[in-house]
């Protein structure tokens, strides 16, 4: 569990991080989000015991990071933004040397060592210099660095930063396994990451925390919620159903796309009007690529709060 | 103490993972032999002892040990692995001692490898054993020494050209103190406490001294303390920028 209290950070002129208290249970996965510069890597690395905070407090698992930071730390495993490693050392000597640190010995040493190459597919690269391996190779050796010791909080900046969308899925599906019993918060700047792994998300920007929610509810603050969009076969209805979806109650504005023979009907604000506009279809017999109901933009909810 | 010998293990080996250690170590001994034998006059003083040997250290050590520790924190701090190492959970005190001891081990085998000068006296002729011995410690503390001004001078810059050239300066400063040439420009005007203190001040009296063969504690406790100074000022540096 991570907990923060008014964590602040200023530097000369700028307060990078402006009060940010929030809580993160076992079996959360917190996506945080924001524009670049907006304080998530500040954020993290406060709660990482990487920098002290101006101001505000940041425990993990009930270990002040200040405080007790030899216990804070060992209860967290943390990815730092950039994924750093020792470029000069193989994969294996450096997580090695990590297991050092992290007291792991013996039988369980072992037996994480090997989970952890197996799991982030690192086994064929193991006696490889780090230098020599690509990005999302190295990306991974810094994912497995962080979970070799199992630890009950996972902060990860970034992590799927480099990666190809397989690789994406890979650690996405990682994450998602890990959840069940861990606190997993996750910096992202990719949308639909959040729908992909994040059971919450926090959105920040200029240090302050302007949204926390379910990616659902996130959506749901979209104009483009409940929005209904017909995909028309025949272009020579594309005007008639335009104007047919204006002239609709509770519809709020209709957006159309020609090229695509798109229209779709944005309601008023909480209203629902997939059936009306289902209704208005099968009436007037437009010939239908497809009809969809959206459950918002998290791009344009994500424009709007931090622009 | 198990954490210390971590960061050790791995910072000792990452000097022997380039060929910039051996190089290194190979022109630590080509210039010790050359110092020694030709401005030295090793041969023509025709004095069973290693006074020429010794006499140059402070001067190679002032571009050779610039040059191992410019790369302690300020490959640490370009790279970003400092805050994946300081969010282990390791003291910033295991870290810094860690890296400082690795250096220092490793100019430790670099002057333990000038053996063969040692052997080559013992052949020639009969020399007191006893101080020689003394200089090699003389001379390692006074490695020690460098190496922590290093450390510092690492922690304060992410570049290690900067490193290197920062930490030179200081080292050049610290040896200058006890040079006649400073020392006489104090005497002129100075009384003569003063001109003891700033004398104090140097490595060179310091290491002169042992290199004589007289272990005073008050020069062993020189280099000691001005090695804890170096590297509390690391931390304190480390601790201030470490994120910038």
């Amino acid at each position: 569990m991570i907990r923060t209290e008014r964590l602040t950070k200023r530097y000369d002129t700028l307060t990078a991080v402006d009060g940010v208290g929030f809580e993160a249970r076992p079996g959360e996965v917190l996506g945080f989000l924001g524009p670049n510069g907006a304080g998530k890597t500040t954020t993290m690395r406060m709660i990482a015991g990487f920098i002290a905070p101006s101001e505000g407090s940041a425990s993990i698992c009930g270990h002040d990071v200040e405080r007790a930071p030899l216990a804070a730390r060992a209860a967290l495993g943390y990815l730092p933004e950039g994924a750093p490693s020792y470029g000069e050392m193989s994969v294996r000597g450096f997580l090695e040397f990590v297991a050092s640190l992290r007291g792991l010995a013996g039988e369980r040493r072992r037996e994480r060592l090997g989970h952890v190459l197996e799991r982030l597919a690192l086994g064929p690269v193991a006696a490889q210099t780090i230098d020599t391996l690509s990005k999302g190779f190295r990306r991974r050796v810094g994912i497995a660095q962080a979970i070799l010791h199992d630890p009950p909080v996972l902060i990860l900046d970034e992590p799927t930063d480099g990666l190809d969308p397989n690789q994406k899925h890979e650690v996405r599906e990682l994450i998602g396994e890990m959840a069940a019993d861990k606190t997993i918060v996750v910096s992202t700047h990719i949308l639909e990451e959040v729908d992909a792994v994040c059971t919450r998300a926090i959105i920040i920007a200029n240090g302050r925390i302007v949204a926390d929610d379910t990616p659902q509810g996130l959506a749901a603050r979209s104009r483009y919620h409940n929005a209904v969009t017909l995909r028309l076969e025949h272009a020579a209805q594309f005007g008639a159903a335009r104007a047919a979806l204006e002239a609709l109650p509770q519809v709020g504005s209709v957006e159309a796309a020609e090229r695509e023979l798109s229209v779709t009907a944005v309601p008023v604000t909480g209203a629902r009007i997939f059936d009306a506009v289902n209704a208005l279809a099968a009436r007037e017999g437009y010939a239908l690529k497809g009809i969809e109901l959206e459950s918002g933009r998290l791009d344009e909810v994500f424009r709007t709060i931090t622009a | 103490m198990h954490h210390i010998a971590t960061i050790m293990k791995r910072e000792l080996a990452g000097y022997f993972a380039t060929p910039v250690a051996y190089v290194f170590i190979l022109i630590f001994l080509v210039l010790a032999a050359a110092f020694t034998f030709y401005l030295g006059g090793f041969y023509e003083r025709g004095q069973a002892d290693l006074a020429p040997f010794f006499t140059f250290h402070p001067w190679l050590y002032l571009f050779l040990i610039p040059a191992i520790s410019m790369r302690l924190w300020a490959e640490e701090r370009r790279s970003g692995t400092i805050e994946l190492l300081l969010t282990q959970p390791v003291t910033l005190w295991q870290a810094v001692l860690g890296k400082f001891f690795a250096a220092w081990a490793f100019t430790a085998a670099a002057l333990a490898l000038t053996f063969p000068i040692w052997i080559t006296v013992n052949y020639l002729g009969s020399p007191d054993n006893g101080v020689i011995l003394a200089a090699y410690l003389g001379s390692l503390l006074m490695a020690g020494a460098f190496l922590a001004v290093g450390s510092c001078m690492s922690a304060l810059t992410r570049n290690q050209v900067i490193a290197f050239i920062l930490a030179a300066v200081v080292c050049f400063a610290l040896l200058l103190a006890g040079f006649p040439l400073v020392l006489d420009a104090f005497r002129a005007w100075a009384p003569q406490a003063l001109v003891d203190a700033v004398a104090s001040l140097s490595f060179l009296t310091h290491f002169e001294a042992i290199a004589r063969g007289v272990l005073d504690l008050r020069d062993l406790l020189y280099f000691g303390l001005t090695m804890a100074f170096f590297l509390i000022a690391t931390a304190i540096v480390l601790d201030a920028r470490k994120s910038e």
